[in-house]
């Protein structure tokens, strides 16, 4: 018999802001987190605009002097990685920021890790520096002996290490002590809504009781934004960056960088309740919140376009397949209304970057899934405000469900107002909306879909014991 | 019930080249594949030795129409790829690839998952610098080396110069760590549950656990498993040698004797590119379509090594005293996942490294799991024969682990110095040997750990 697993605590750092309060109250009000980039001159680039993470100070977050020296060299994403984790820590009430536990009964062989976190920001002036130090115009190659040389009297230790793809994993798995499973997956914009999903099997069969999920990114440097403007992946309304970001509308023109992190609690049902139970539970944290689980998570799907590493199979059957996996799972059949007529999700959670073939493709794939019900869904992408957070998106998405079902609110998809034919589903255009007066959100959905063709969905409820 | 899981196909592809067949005999007839670095000119380094998987191309190993692809795979998709290709041969499934002309493939696409571990990629440096020189202007900042970013952006009214148009449009694809997964998902049609794992050294184990969880679960029948990387670039032998983990080899020819597991004397270790894939069954599927295991997948377990890596100053994992308490946790998970006491281990792949601190914590480790029967128990290491992989390394030493489980043997042992008191690591011929179950574990350069028991197979 499979446990339950419930959210217990969620981190935000976000472009719209950091913590709870300001993302959520942000993309209620529909507003843009999306301007100039201020890191670097991209004054000529084709995308000379992105989301990026505003004010953010770690030492707002983690205050032991120790784990922040640790951090000294931390890339921006493994920073936000752990201020994130320190805020669904501190939510969940199994313990301070500082990662100690006020739960006497954690068991650290019990807590894990799973992070669909990327990899770190290039030590560029030196890499750069490198690289123009031994290239040799007359052969058109890098001398590699000079390469070396110069590497070697350049680049650091530290800094250079800080980019693996594993870094930001270990400083939370050692900020809060972590000794049960750490893991961390790079499946592009799938990443972190496939760490929550993994993390959320261990947890049912039993492998850890606590796990720290979701995943952190920021590709706003140089080779990043270079990158995606060569795939022309990304828009380049340079004359309108606050509303560039378009998904489902007719002039779409592709997805607006974004950065930041999204980490939660994931906790065995059965742990939670025991360390309520105790009286030691929750702390209470910065207001009186019900001492409940935030909402228990039902179902996970993952697959394989198996199509091509450049463009969606045009079925959407990779994302079908996700969808029907994590639903099958959560036990709703989306064929069919739920009890009291009401559509079967309440709330989808959608990939919906604002490239002209995501939305289509995931629009037919909504439609295949759940038939005649697809046009009962209220549909949103919140890429259309703070951008898309690659790695880090599914992890702020799924949160963004979870906060749906507590207030009965679903944010909009801006900036929607000419409808793509291809794209018929209810988006709840430009305005957020209240579910309430129909009784509120019970369940959502949420997808993410990696570039080279993997695919995960996640499923939420509200908790009922 | 349990669902249980089985290898039926190993793919490996290491300094010793192609196919399990290749590192096999490698490591049974005791030689070592480390010798001097001919894919790039590696003398302006310190550490100029390591294995390559010379004379090697995935071309050979993926079907025609998608020769062209190539092109576009890294050095570690092309090793992920090969060695993919070798486990579905060796395996004998069908699979979109080697389907003739309409057949049915050995499983629905939806039932074959795929979780292969990666690294970092690094960039090729060439090809960025040809592009990055092209935008070097007087303005440009002097700590980019004269490099001056509006001259490598691409609008002309605002003064760009265009020099980033020198990088193929699908340059970045090149290098995301999942292309090794997505490549083998598109060849072989694996639609079911797909993940990159990324690691360092145990992604491969943490993938095959991953593996073995999604067949049990019945989310698929069958998996391809593993990981690979190539770090015998600039770029890589830089941050690993950085990290202080790399033996200084000075004008050496063979590596063999510089790389010496578990010997307080050691002065470091030596990269290899590796990739290994395994062919995860669930265990009745297999049987019936009359398939051969290697060895049952018993246990796997995972845990994490708390600060060995954020130390506040020194080397990653800057040396501390006493055991790897990951590498102990983790195998304790695996032992009781198997439903086994550690007395009915008969032999343990290791890490063994070469890097003396490390090498003493996971002897620790080891020490506080088998107690004074440590000694008697068979060490595997591989370390002075193909070197440290990364991401290839837990993988590959799974795909050792099996075949000894399959062939009842060990292979030889390489050691040119004196391991530790009560291990038994140093230089051995390979020799028959009864093996019920093998532990497979290593720890990483991160701190992760994963561990698989493996275990006879018994078709009873």
């Amino acid at each position: 018999m499979s446990r339950r697993v419930v959210i217990t605590g969620m981190g935000w750092i976000t472009p719209l802001g950091c913590g709870l309060d300001a993302a959520w109250g942000a993309l209620l009000e529909g507003r843009s987190a999306i301007g100039a980039v201020t890191r670097y001159d991209t004054s000529t680039f084709a995308t000379n605009f992105a989301a990026e993470v505003k004010g953010f100070r770690l030492s707002d977050f983690v205050s032991d002097p120790a784990r922040l020296a640790s951090c000294r060299e931390a890339g921006l994403h493994a920073q936000y990685a752990l201020a994130a984790a320190a805020m669904a820590w501190e939510e969940s009430g199994l313990g301070t920021r500082n990662g100690e536990p006020l739960y006497a009964g954690l068991n650290a062989r019990r807590v894990g890790v799973y992070l669909g976190a990327g990899e770190g920001c290039l030590d560029y002036p030196n890499f750069v520096a490198t690289n123009l130090a031994s290239w040799e115009a007359c052969s058109r190659a890098v001398d590699a002996r000079r390469w070396a040389e110069a590497a070697l009297a350049r680049m650091a230790m530290r800094r250079e290490l800080e980019q693996e793809p594993n870094a930001a994993l270990t400083h939370v798995a050692s900020a809060f002590g972590c000794r049960g499973p750490a893991f961390n997956c790079m499946t592009a914009c799938a990443a972190s809504t496939q760490a929550v999903g993994e993390a959320f099997e261990m947890l049912r069969r039993g492998d850890a009781d606590v796990m720290l999920a979701g995943g952190s990114h920021s590709m706003i440097h140089l080779l990043g934004m270079t990158g995606f403007i060569r795939l022309t992946a990304m828009s380049t309304r340079r004359d309108a960056p606050q509303t560039a970001a378009r998904p489902f509308d007719q002039t779409r023109d592709g997805f607006v960088m974004g950065e930041g992190a999204g980490v939660l609690v994931l906790e065995a049902l059965e742990h939670f309740e025991r360390r309520m139970s105790g009286g030691s539970g929750r702390s209470g944290g910065r207001d009186a919140r019900p001492t409940g689980p935030l909402a228990e998570l039902v179902g996970y799907g993952s697959s394989a376009d198996a199509f091509r590493i450049t463009d969606m199979h045009p079925e959407g059957k990779g994302p079908a397949s996700a969808m029907s996996r994590a639903l099958r799972q959560a036990g709703i059949d989306p064929r069919e209304p739920r009890e009291g007529g009401r559509a079967p999700v309440d709330y989808v959670s959608a990939h919906g970057t604002g490239t002209s073939e995501n939305d289509s493709i995931e629009t037919r794939a909504i439609r295949q899934v759940f038939g005649a019900q697809a046009r009962r869904l209220s549909v949103s992408s919140i890429k259309s405000m703070m951008g898309h957070l690659i790695q880090a998106a599914g992890a702020v998405e799924l949160m963004t469900c979870v906060q749906a079902i507590r207030t009965g609110w679903v944010p909009p998809t801006m900036n929607l107002h000419r409808p793509d034919p291809e794209c018929d589903l209810d988006y709840v255009p430009n305005r957020a909306r209240d579910l309430n007066p129909t009784g509120g959100v019970e369940v959502c959905l949420s997808n993410s879909f990696g570039f080279g063709g993997q695919n995960d969905t996640l499923v939420v409820r509200r908790y009922r014991p | 019930m349990r669902r249980r899981v089985v290898i039926t196909g190993v793919g490996a592809v290491s300094g010793f080249g192609v196919g399990l067949p290749a590192l096999w005999s490698g490591l049974v007839e005791g030689r070592s594949a480390l010798r001097r670095i001919g894919l790039f000119d590696a003398s302006g380094f310190p550490w100029r030795l390591g294995a390559e998987a010379t004379g090697f191309s995935a071309r050979d190993h993926v079907p025609k129409h998608y020769r062209k692809a190539v092109k576009v795979m890294a050095r570690d998709t092309e090793l992920a790829v090969a060695a993919a290709g070798c486990a579905v041969a060796d395996a004998g499934l069908v699979t979109r690839a080697t389907a003739e002309d309409g057949a049915a493939t050995t499983y629905p696409g939806e039932r074959l998952g795929c979780q292969i571990g990666a690294g970092l990629i690094a960039a090729e440096v060439g090809e960025l610098a040809a592009a990055f020189s092209t935008a070097v202007t007087g303005e440009g900042d002097g700590a980019w080396g004269g490099f001056d970013l509006r001259a490598w952006g691409t609008v002309k009214e605002a003064g760009g110069g265009g020099g980033m148009e020198n990088l193929p449009p699908l340059w970045m694809l090149k290098y995301l760590p999942n292309m090794l997964a997505c490549h083998v998902t598109i060849l072989h049609g694996a639609e079911g549950p797909s993940n990159t794992i990324t690691c360092s050294e145990s992604s491969g184990l943490l993938s095959i656990g991953e593996s073995v969880r999604v067949i049990e679960r019945d989310d698929a029948d069958a998996c391809f498993s593993g990981g690979a990387e190539s770090k015998l670039n600039p770029m890589g032998v830089l941050r690993i040698g950085l990290a202080g983990r790399l033996a200084e080899t000075g004008d050496a020819e063979e590596g063999a004797s510089i790389v010496r597991p578990f010997d307080r004397a050691a002065t470091g270790t030596l990269l290899g590119e590796g990739g290994g894939v395994l062919i995860l069954e669930e265990r009745e599927s297999a049987r019936r379509r009359g398939a051969r295991a290697y060895a049952e997948v018993a246990g796997f377990g995972a845990s994490h090594s708390p600060e060995r890596w954020c130390g506040m100053d020194g080397p990653p994992g800057a040396p501390i005293d006493g055991p790897d308490e990951g590498v102990r946790d983790a195998i304790l998970n695996a032992l009781d996942d198997a439903g086994i006491g550690a007395g009915e281990v008969d032999a343990i792949v290791v890490g063994g490294l070469g890097v003396a601190w490390v090498d003493s914590g996971e002897a620790g480790a080891l020490r506080e799991v088998f107690g004074d029967r440590l000694g008697g128990i068979e060490l595997v290491t591989t370390k002075p024969a193909i070197g440290d992989s990364m991401a290839g390394e837990g993988a590959l030493l799974a795909a050792v682990g099996a075949a000894c489980v399959r062939e009842q043997r060990l292979p030889a042992r390489l050691h040119a110095g004196r391991p530790a008191e009560g291990l038994r690591a140093g230089r051995a011929a390979s020799r028959g040997a009864e093996l019920r179950h093998v532990l497979v574990c290593t720890p990483s350069l991160f701190g992760q750990v994963g561990a698989v028991v493996l275990r006879r197979a018994e078709w009873g």
